[in-house]
């Protein structure tokens, strides 16, 4: 995916037909402590250019964070017969950013019985996003 | 509850005594049986080992341990497995009350009652606690809704409460926007993180991903100035501050919130170290410590949190190992090298740990700087080596390698770490 992302980049001139016009995006970077100010130029999903970065992670980070921003997700679902009342789950991939809060709510309300152990799977394709949610934590039945 | 059976039936002796199963304790003491420490003690207060990385459930931990990046209680559920197949005995729900200066661990716990057993070595792992709001004086009244972010953590995390419904938090630390962000997923409506200090204390990567995302304001230079509310906090004074860092009360306004976080920093649980009687390093609040994470008491090691606040759990393991590793040589006779050479704090630099290192070995500094350095950044270890870093900001804590080939030609035993903007040095 990174490598595609990559091939678009080279912009090639001759057969650049702009359907709209370039728009500059700001992005802050997360690589490192420097935390780039980052400038994307895009026509539309289409980018153009990544200014302000420090290193290749810079732009690589801008343009993934233009075209198709991704976060890891973690929550807590109820678990019955356990010592502690919540189990923590997390989507098993990053999901993409718009979907957060979906993926949030679609955990709320789940009950799971213990026992549980890391990476059992409580809810396949969160979403529709394709991704698992799984458990993080094993947690013996007591009760 | 004992995690391993056998350990209801404590030995008189062992090796190493650990105190604190969070990264660094689990880390030191699958290091100390590697180095061929027989029978070691690892100790927790709470139900299970983890430490406070059970309540941490967001990603971001093991990137350099397991190159993998996962949450907290994978972390700790990753290293519990490697303590078990180490065979070490863990006791948890029991409390270390004091270590003797002859290294006798004096222990409670409701399965054993109180208990002394003898120590070949010790090593601190306790780990931190949060500043509170007495640690920073907030006038007002005294109502329930204020929490420091690690405690809202817990309540939301492992026992299912949500502390409000209408959040405000003071400081831009790490576990206060995470917590922005835990709130706001969670149906709280999170009003804003204020922070006194011109720039945030927390990670790049966690301004944006736990506010920007969120859509959860940062005021910057911004503090809370009062606290309102008879039984329950119903509101709270912001206000920006001079250069001075006082609240500038008619710029201020008010914010309707029944919860306030607390994220104004963390100071090691170093109690006992203290009763030891060990130097402490008055900077970081942890006890001097040399290349072998070796207090100023023979045998007493300590490592992690519990010496200076670490940014990531990974590094906190990472210096355990060299705490376990070194506690477990103590006992076993092997040679210990000497510590030469003293590392101190320079130009901009706030503290440096360890504070002695032996010249004929290899070790990690670790450092903060004072002031933030937002562009390149010259960094000067004695007249013998420097190196270029891209920026250097106190929130993320700088290390750097030194080995003997370096350490050798360190004149007078001192070596001076200083982080300077790179183009004052130029003119």
């Amino acid at each position: 995916m990174t490598t595609d992302l990559h091939d678009r980049a080279t912009p090639e001139p001759e057969d650049a037909t702009p359907q709209g016009d370039v728009e500059t995006h700001a992005y802050l970077c997360t690589g490192c402590p420097l935390g780039c100010r980052l400038e994307v130029d895009a026509i539309d999903d289409e980018v153009v250019e990544v200014r302000g970065f420090s290193c290749k992670k810079g732009e690589r980070y801008g343009r993934q964070e233009h075209t198709d921003p991704r976060r890891p997700v973690s929550t807590t679902v109820w678990i019955e017969g356990a010592a502690i009342r919540r189990a923590p789950v997390r989507a098993a991939d990053s999901v993409p950013r718009d979907q957060i809060r979906d993926v949030v709510e679609a955990l709320r309300g789940l009950i799971v019985p213990a026992p549980v152990r890391r990476g059992d799977v409580v809810l396949r394709d969160v979403c529709g996003t394709g991704v698992d949610v799984i458990v993080t934590r094993d947690l013996d039945r007591v009760r | 509850m004992t995690v391993t059976p056998h350990t209801r039936y404590l030995a008189s002796r062992y090796d190493v005594v650990i105190v604190g199963a969070g990264p660094a304790g689990m880390a030191a003491a699958v290091a100390a049986r590697e180095r061929g420490a027989e029978r070691i003690l690892l100790v927790d207060r709470e139900a299970d080992p983890g430490g406070i990385l059970l309540q941490c459930i967001h990603a971001g931990f093991g990137l350099h341990v397991f190159d993998e990046e996962i949450t907290g209680p994978e972390y700790a559920g990753r290293y519990l497995e490697q303590v078990l197949e180490h065979d070490v005995d863990i006791l948890t729900d029991a409390y270390v009350m004091d270590v003797s200066p002859d290294l006798r661990v004096k222990l409670m716990s409701p399965d054993i009652g109180v208990s002394t057993v003898d120590a070949g070595a010790v090593v601190l792992a306790m780990g931190a606690r949060e500043r509170t709001r007495g640690a920073i004086r907030i006038p007002g009244d005294r109502p329930s809704g204020v929490y420091t972010a690690g405690l809202a953590q817990k309540m939301v995390n492992l026992d299912g409460y949500l502390p409000g419904r209408r959040a405000a938090i003071l400081g831009s630390g790490d576990i206060g926007l995470i917590m922005a962000r835990r709130l706001a997923l969670e149906g709280v409506e999170v009003v804003g993180v204020f922070e006194l200090l011109p720039y945030a204390s927390g990670l790049t990567r966690n301004i944006v991903q736990c506010l920007h995302d969120l859509d959860i304001p940062l005021h910057l230079s911004t503090t809370v100035a009062a606290i309102h509310g008879r039984d329950r906090l119903e509101r709270i004074t912001v206000a920006p501050v001079d250069d001075e860092r006082q609240p500038q009360l008619d710029a201020g306004w008010d914010l309707d919130v029944d919860t306030l976080l607390l994220s104004i920093g963390l100071i090691p649980d170093a109690e006992l170290a203290r009763t030891l009687g060990v130097q402490m390093d008055g900077v970081t609040g942890g006890p001097i410590v040399d290349g072998c994470m070796e207090t100023t008491r023979p045998g007493v090691f300590a490592a992690g949190n519990v010496v200076h606040i670490n940014d990531l759990a990974d590094w906190v393991s990472q210096e355990a190992v060299v705490a376990g590793d070194a506690a477990a040589a103590s006992v076993t006779g092997a040679q210990r090298p000497r510590q030469d050479v003293r590392i101190v704090p320079g130009d901009n630099v706030a503290y440096v740990v360890p504070h002695t290192v032996a010249s004929d070995g290899t070790h990690t500094l670790s450092f903060r700087v004072r002031r933030p350095i937002t562009g390149p950044t010259l960094l000067r270890l004695g007249d013998v080596h420097r190196r270029k870093l891209r920026a250097a900001v106190p929130a993320e804590m700088v290390t750097v390698k030194v080995g003997p080939k370096l350490l050798e030609e360190v004149r007078d035993d001192v070596l001076r770490i200083d982080a300077v903007p790179a183009e004052e040095v130029a003119t």
